[in-house]
Order: C-alpha cells, then sequence, then structure tokens
C-alpha cells in the first residue's frame, strides 16, 4: 500500500489543472476541489495504516519516480520520503485541508471565482504535500515556491481591490528574501557536501563537519533564513498580518495551519545539521523567543479580528522555533498538529463572524454574539482555551507543557528561555480572552444578518474536537517519532523544578492572564480605555499596533533607498554614454558645417593651407 | 646659350605659382581669379620645360604643350560660365554667391 | 589669353567695376594669402634645395625631335587632348548663348 504514495500529492495537482482549465458549475467544482482532497487524505490515512501494520525497514520508506535532471553531477530524483515526521505532518495537512474545503464551499459560494478559488487552493495543497513528501531539498524548494506562488494568488484573490494586490506583493517579496537565503544554503550544501538528498546530506554533514564548524553554521543560519521567511518570524514576519486581505479560508489553511509551518518542517527535517551548529541552533531558539514576544504584544492592541489571529499565529510559531532552537524537535511538532486544529479552528470561527455581521471585522464594534451564534461561541471557546493552554482537557495545553519543560531543560534550554516562553503563555491568554470577551460576551453593537450552513459548522465542530483529544496522543506521538527526532533522557538535563511543578507554573500563569483579562475588557472597560488614551500607554500602544515599527523600519531601510535608485535611474544614465556618443557626433557637425561657407576663395584657401600642412608633414615627420 | 642651373628654372616656376595663388586668394573679381589660375599653369609649365631642357629631351616642352592645351579648354569653359555668371547676377563678385553652404 | 581680352569687352563693365575693385582689394585683405603663398614657395624652395645637385639647363630640343616625339609615344596624348578641346569648343558654345527668355521657358 505504501507504493500509492505518489498519489497524495499527485491527485490535488491533477485537479487543480482540470480546475483551472475546464468551465464547470458551481457543484462540479466543488465536489472536484473537496474530492480531490478527501481522496488525498484517504490515500495518506491508507498509507498510514499500512506503515503502522508493517514498517518498512529503517523506518523510512523512500518512492522514487524518476530522474529530475542529471547536470554536473547534481541529479536529483523525483522521490518521496516517507518517515514518521513526514507522515504526521501530511496526515494532518491533508485532513485539515479536508475540513477547510468543506468549509469554503460554502463560504466562497458567492464568489465569482470560485472555480479560480478552489484551483489554487488544490494547487497549494499539492505543493504543500510535496514540499513534505520531498526527498531532497530541490524538490522541497519546488514545493517551497508552489507554496509561496499560492499564497501570493490567494491573498491578492480579490485583486479589484488594489490593497489585496500590494498585501500579496508584499507577502511574496519579503518570503523571498528569506527564499535567497534558503537558495544559496542550498549551493552551500551542494558545494561542499556534493549532494542535495536530505538523508545523504545529513550523514556526509555529520561525518566531514565537526561540531561548530564554520560551513555548518552557515549553512544552518541560511536555512533559519529561508525559514524565517516562510514561517513568518523575526525580522520577515511584516508580511503575515497584512495576508489577512486574502479570503478567511485561505488564511486558516495557509496562514495558520500549514504553510507557515513549512519552516518549522525545514529545521526538523534538517535538524542533524543544526545539531552540528550549535551557534546556529541557539539563533533558532532566540528568534523563536524573540518573536513570540513581539507579536504576543502586538496581538494585545489590534482591532481587526483577523489581525489578532494573524499574530497570534506568529506567536505560536515562535514557540515552535523555540522548541526547536531548545533541542526539544517533538515537542515542535506536536505544538504544529494541535496549533493546526485550534488555530484553523479559531480563523474559521472568525470567519462565521465576520460573515455574519456582513463583513464587519472591528472586535469593538461586535459584542454580544454569544447568544446569537451559539455554535460559532462554543466552538471560538473551545479553541481560544487550547490556545491560551487549559490543562487537562485542551491539546494545546499539553504541547504548550512540553515545550515549556523543553526550554527550561532540554539539551540546550535555560531559565531565560522557560521565563520567556512563560511571559508568552501569559500574554496568549490575555489576547485571546480579549478577543473572546469583546467578540463574544458584553453587549451587542453589530447585528447579525447572515447564518451561517451546515458545511460551515461540520468542520468547525470536528476541529473543535479534535482541539480537546488531540492532546492524549502525547505519550504514543513521542514514540512514534522517536526515530526520527529524539527526545530521550540524554536531552535533559537536571533542572530544580519538576515537569509537574513547571505545568502548575503555567497553568497558574494562563489563569493569572484569563482574570486580567476578564477585569480590563469586561468589568472595567473605560478604564482600558483610560490605560490607553494615557500618553505613556497612547505611546506604546501605538507602538505595539504598528508590529514594533517593522513596517516603517523596513520602510525607511529597505524600500525607500530601492525606490531613489529606481528613480535616479529612469533616465537610464548609463544609456548616456550611448547618448553622449551621439551628442559628440552632433557637435563636430555644428563645429565642421562652418566651413562650409559656400564662398569659393576660402575653399581655395582652404586647398592651400592643406596642402602646406601636408607637405610639412612629409618633410619634417 | 648661357648655363642656368636647373634649379633656378625649378625655383621660378615655383615663385610664379606662389605668386598666382595669392593672386587668387586675394582677387574677388571672377576674371582675376580666372587670370592668376592662367599664371599657376604658367608656373609648372616653367617647371616642366627646364627639366625637359636638362636631360636635353623634348619631353619637357612636350607636356608644357599639353598643359597649355588643357588651360585653354579650361578657359573658354570658364569664361563662357563667367559670361552667364555676369548676366544672372550681374557682377563679379564670387563671394556674393555662396547659396551652397551648409 | 586673347580670350580675356574678348570677355574683357564683352562684358563692358565701366567705372562700377573700378569702384567695386578698390573697395574690395583695401584693407588687410592680403595679409592672409600673401602668408599663405610665403609658406608655399618656403616649402617648395626648401624641396628643391634639398636635392642638392642637379645639374644645369642648356641643352635644347629642335622642333623636329618635339614633332617626332608628338607623332610617336605622344599620340594618344595629342588625341586625348584634341577631344578635350573639342569639348571645351561644344561647351564654350553651348554656355556662350543667350539666355531663355521667360516666354521661351514657359512653352
Amino acid at each position: 500500500m505504501l507504493e500509492l504514495l505518489w498519489l497524495v500529492p499527485a491527485i490535488p495537482f491533477a485537479s487543480a489543472l482540470l480546475l483551472a482549465v475546464l468551465r464547470l458549475s458551481r457543484k462540479a467544482v466543488a465536489w472536484i476541489a473537496v474530492g480531490s482532497i478527501a481522496a488525498s487524505s484517504m490515500v495518506s490515512l491508507l498509507v498510514t495504516v499500512s506503515y503502522l501494520l508493517a514498517p518498512p525497514a529503517a523506518n523510512s520508506y523512500t518512492q522514487v519516480l524518476g530522474r529530475w535532471f542529471d547536470v554536473g553531477g547534481l541529479h536529483p530524483d523525483i522521490a518521496l520520503y516517507l518517515d514518521p515526521l513526514s507522515l504526521i505532518m501530511v496526515v494532518v495537512v491533508a485532513f485539515v485541508s479536508f475540513l477547510i474545503h468543506i468549509y469554503s464551499t460554502e463560504f466562497m459560494i458567492e464568489d465569482e471565482g470560485y472555480a479560480r478559488f478552489f484551483a489554487y487552493m488544490n494547487l497549494f495543497v499539492a505543493s504543500m504535500l510535496t514540499l513534505l513528501l520531498a526527498d531532497n531539498l530541490l524538490l522541497l524548494y519546488l514545493g517551497w515556491e508552489g507554496v509561496g506562488l499560492c499564497s501570493y494568488l490567494l491573498i491578492g484573490f480579490w485583486y479589484r481591490d488594489v490593497e489585496n494586490g500590494l498585501a500579496g506583493r508584499k507577502a511574496f517579496i519579503v518570503t523571498r528574501v528569506g527564499d535567497t537565503a534558503l537558495l544559496i544554503g542550498l549551493f552551500l550544501l551542494f558545494h561542499e557536501l556534493g549532494t542535495l538528498n536530505i538523508q545523504e546530506l545529513m550523514q556526509q554533514a555529520s561525518q566531514h563537519w565537526p561540531i561548530g564548524s564554520a560551513a555548518a553554521t552557515t549553512a544552518a543560519l541560511l536555512l533559519l533564513g529561508g525559514a524565517v521567511g516562510k514561517s513568518a518570524q523575526l525580522p520577515l514576519q511584516t508580511w503575515l498580518p497584512d495576508a489577512m486581505a486574502g479570503p478567511t479560508p485561505v488564511s486558516a489553511l495557509i496562514h495558520a495551519a500549514t504553510m507557515v509551518t513549512a519552516g518549522v518542517y525545514l529545521i526538523a527535517r534538517t535538524h542533524i545539521l543544526f545539531s552540528l551548529a550549535p551557534q546556529a541552533q541557539f539563533a533558532v531558539a532566540v528568534v523563536g523567543a524573540a518573536t513570540l514576544l513581539m507579536a504576543g504584544f502586538s496581538a494585545l492592541t489590534q482591532w481587526d479580528l483577523k489581525r489578532v489571529l494573524a499574530y497570534s499565529t506568529i506567536s505560536q510559531i515562535g514557540y515552535m522555533f523555540l522548541a526547536l532552537g531548545v533541542g526539544a524537535w517533538p515537542a515542535a511538532i506536536f505544538h504544529f498538529m494541535t496549533h493546526a486544529f485550534f488555530k484553523a479552528l479559531l480563523f474559521l470561527g472568525a470567519g462565521i463572524v465576520i460573515q455574519s455581521l456582513g463583513e464587519e471585522h472591528n472586535i469593538f464594534r461586535m459584542g454580544g454574539l454569544r447568544k446569537q451564534l451559539p455554535i460559532a461561541f462554543w466552538t471560538f471557546l473551545i479553541a481560544g482555551l487550547s490556545l491560551a493552554g487549559l490543562p487537562l482537557i485542551t491539546a494545546g495545553a499539553f504541547s504548550k507543557d512540553w515545550i515549556l519543560w523543553g526550554a527550561l531543560s532540554a539539551a540546550h534550554g535555560s531559565v531565560t528561555f522557560w521565563a520567556v516562553a512563560l511571559v508568552g503563555v501569559l500574554l496568549t491568554s490575555l489576547y485571546t480572552f480579549r478577543m473572546i470577551f469583546l467578540v463574544f460576551f458584553g453587549e451587542a453593537h453589530s447585528q447579525v444578518t447572515k447564518r451561517a450552513g451546515k458545511a460551515m459548522y461540520i468542520p468547525c465542530l470536528i476541529l473543535g474536537l479534535l482541539s480537546i483529544v488531540g492532546g492524549y496522543v502525547e505519550g504514543p506521538f513521542a514514540r512514534f517519532l522517536d526515530t526520527v527526532l529524539p527526545w530521550n533522557a540524554g536531552n535533559i538535563h537536571a533542572v530544580p523544578i519538576t515537569e509537574i511543578a513547571s505545568e502548575v507554573i503555567a497553568t497558574l500563569v494562563f489563569l493569572l492572564g484569563t482574570y486580567v483579562a476578564y477585569i480590563l475588557f469586561l468589568r472595567k472597560p473605560a478604564y482600558t480605555a483610560m490605560l490607553g488614551s494615557s500618553s505613556a500607554g497612547g505611546v506604546l500602544h501605538r507602538f505595539w499596533f504598528s508590529d514594533w515599527g517593522m513596517d516603517w523600519l523596513n520602510d525607511r531601510l529597505f524600500v525607500r533607498p530601492l525606490v531613489w535608485l529606481a528613480q535616479v535611474d529612469k533616465n537610464d544614465f548609463v544609456d548616456a554614454f550611448y547618448a553622449g556618443v551621439a551628442g559628440i557626433t552632433e557637435i563636430t557637425w555644428s563645429v565642421l558645417r562652418r566651413t562650409e561657407t559656400g564662398k569659393l576663395r576660402l575653399y581655395a584657401a582652404g586647398i592651400a593651407a592643406g596642402s602646406i600642412v601636408f607637405i610639412a608633414v612629409v618633410l619634417f615627420l | 646659350m648661357t648655363v642656368i642651373p636647373m634649379s633656378h628654372g625649378l625655383i621660378l616656376g615655383g615663385v610664379l605659382f606662389a605668386l598666382g595663388l595669392a593672386g587668387l586668394l586675394m582677387r574677388r573679381n571672377l576674371l582675376f581669379i580666372l587670370i592668376s589660375l592662367e599664371i599657376m599653369l604658367n608656373g609648372a609649365g616653367v617647371a616642366f620645360v627646364a627639366a625637359g631642357s636638362r636631360w636635353g629631351q623634348p619631353d619637357g616642352q612636350i607636356m608644357f604643350l599639353f598643359i597649355l592645351a588643357a588651360a585653354a579648354a579650361e578657359v573658354s569653359v570658364g569664361l563662357a560660365l563667367l559670361l552667364r555668371f555676369y548676366r544672372l547676377h550681374n557682377t563679379l563678385d564670387a563671394d556674393s554667391t555662396s547659396e551652397m553652404r551648409g | 589669353m586673347v580670350l580675356f581680352v574678348f570677355v574683357v569687352m564683352m562684358l563692358n563693365l565701366g567705372t562700377k567695376a573700378r569702384e567695386e575693385e578698390r573697395q574690395w582689394l583695401a584693407g588687410g585683405a592680403w595679409i592672409g594669402p600673401v602668408i599663405l603663398s610665403a609658406l608655399l614657395l618656403l616649402e617648395v624652395i626648401y624641396l628643391i634645395a634639398r636635392v642638392g645637385t642637379y645639374g644645369n639647363t642648356g641643352g635644347v630640343a629642335d622642333p623636329k625631335q618635339i614633332g617626332i616625339a608628338l607623332y610617336g609615344p605622344y599620340l594618344v596624348g595629342v588625341e586625348l587632348s584634341s577631344m578635350l578641346l573639342l569639348g571645351a569648343l561644344v561647351g564654350a558654345c553651348h554656355l556662350g548663348r543667350p539666355a531663355p527668355t521667360r516666354k521661351e521657358v514657359r512653352g
């Protein structure tokens, strides 16, 4: 059954092609699009079952589909590689995509670009699956670029509004910076180690590069650069809040559950390389920690519901990066899985709320929706609790506690990282419950004009269920991943507190955050408003609202000089050289034409003078 | 016959040529320009004759004959043109017509 | 040279031309040409003097010799110059005709 692996990315590719080429009715489009993802999910489940029942040798299965090219010693194959890591990620991505596609069939029902939307979505899923299953870094890069392209297309989906196009362009350009770093990293790896096949690379690297060598650190940092771009971490995170200009299912699928985790996957896949470069791994952890704090503060000030969720995504991926950086590899993947569930659910719920209120995005104009949209409320609440980390009954708590424990006790963990992660927990519960209280509690500022149907509620219910029970598989999860991403006792160094104590502290912080949010936004909103409008509060508010000034910084540092350069070159000063040749010719002409006077005697004088000069030259030179 | 060094003859030709050139450049009257041109041709002829005399061969004088023939042809056509010019412009000023300037 | 005399007679220039000439030859009109021709003369003299000894003139060539040479090696030259004179004759005849009046041109 494992031979069916190639169908997993192939079916969505084929359906994307069909949807792009044929003109079909809405119903046909919906059936093809959802059906292809459903088929892909089924195949991935079959593959999982057969993998579990009969694990292949060395816990990995490679399916070679053909040679891509063979040039100058580089001969990547089109090959799919299945091991516990890629298996888990493929199953999660396929299944969550399936649910979001069902949701989109109703969400986008009135849009005229229905077929185009689903073609792009299917292409995206196909590229993402290719990325996850790629055997070599070049095929991974192909999938990487594919998801970047689809992200651009889908962010600017409603292209008639210029703002959406600009947001898409910004996303593409910022991730391009990361992609370039990744490409240079690939060049370096191939140049040094002679292959791009991931498994061979890891082997060669551990053989040839000592720990802490410059080559390993450079390559790892370049890969980190690529991951930072795609996963919207510091300093390339500015594109994700603006990417909320796209339709909500796009935000749910691409910018919460799947594409932004591609960076996490990349680092987890090449974690041996990162183990060889402790400084790079430390950089990963620092990036993660800094990002989770910065995004947490920014999320506290946003008034657009989707932007709160966008900053929340940036913050949670910061957690995953932190986990990777301290060496708690499986914790990062576990958090990816639970985050995919509850963040997708949060976005889908936000979509229901926004559509029900007639495209209202401002949470300060919502309120009191608890009674009017009960299912949305309960699923949103479950997801929010999972995000903030309510222990024992939500999946998010399990994964977050694992990361906290890893931040403290893993190979490169330290108390500083643990403390930063705890502050992140406080911020998370603060902004999550600010959001929930302002949207669903209090008095209603807007009226519900539209009711969502089954196709939108059922995926929410399923994801809600997964957000609750998804955490209980932590044990088997860790054991399953152990062959690829080890988490064993040898990793852990002695710490003053036990794991249970860390979890208790995290719970207390979560409760504190919830209570503070309750006070600030439900009981005494006037006090909060006063805080915000005070001078120090106002400055902080504006600073955090503008994402710590990153957009302003990017604009001053990069955009303006480039635009200035383009203006300077507008008249193509290099071309002036060639125009100058023509100019000199013109000047010479205007000088020489004065000799053509038409006067006979002057011509005769010219002949005489010329002959004198000529004879003189012949005589004396 | 007194013996004259050939270089004197050649220099005489050169002097005549230079005088003709000076006249040609100085004068504005077309008639005098043509006369100066004649002087220059005669100067060249003197040089030929002197050379022919030095070697005692008729070639120098034959060259002078040919030069003369060409000069005659040129003068006749030139004077006809000059007559036309005078009829058209009612003046013999060489500088008056500079319509072919650039 | 006779042609010049004929033309002068035909032109019948008169006092107007004399006034023009006085105007034209006045001033520093002669400095440039004199310098140019003087330079040329100097160069020619230098060229001639450079060679050293030439020999002396004094050899006479009979008209008989010239005649024989004309009908001998220089026959082609004679023919060509006769054609040249013929061309000059035709050209001068044509150019010397009275200019066509307006009526003749229009017709």
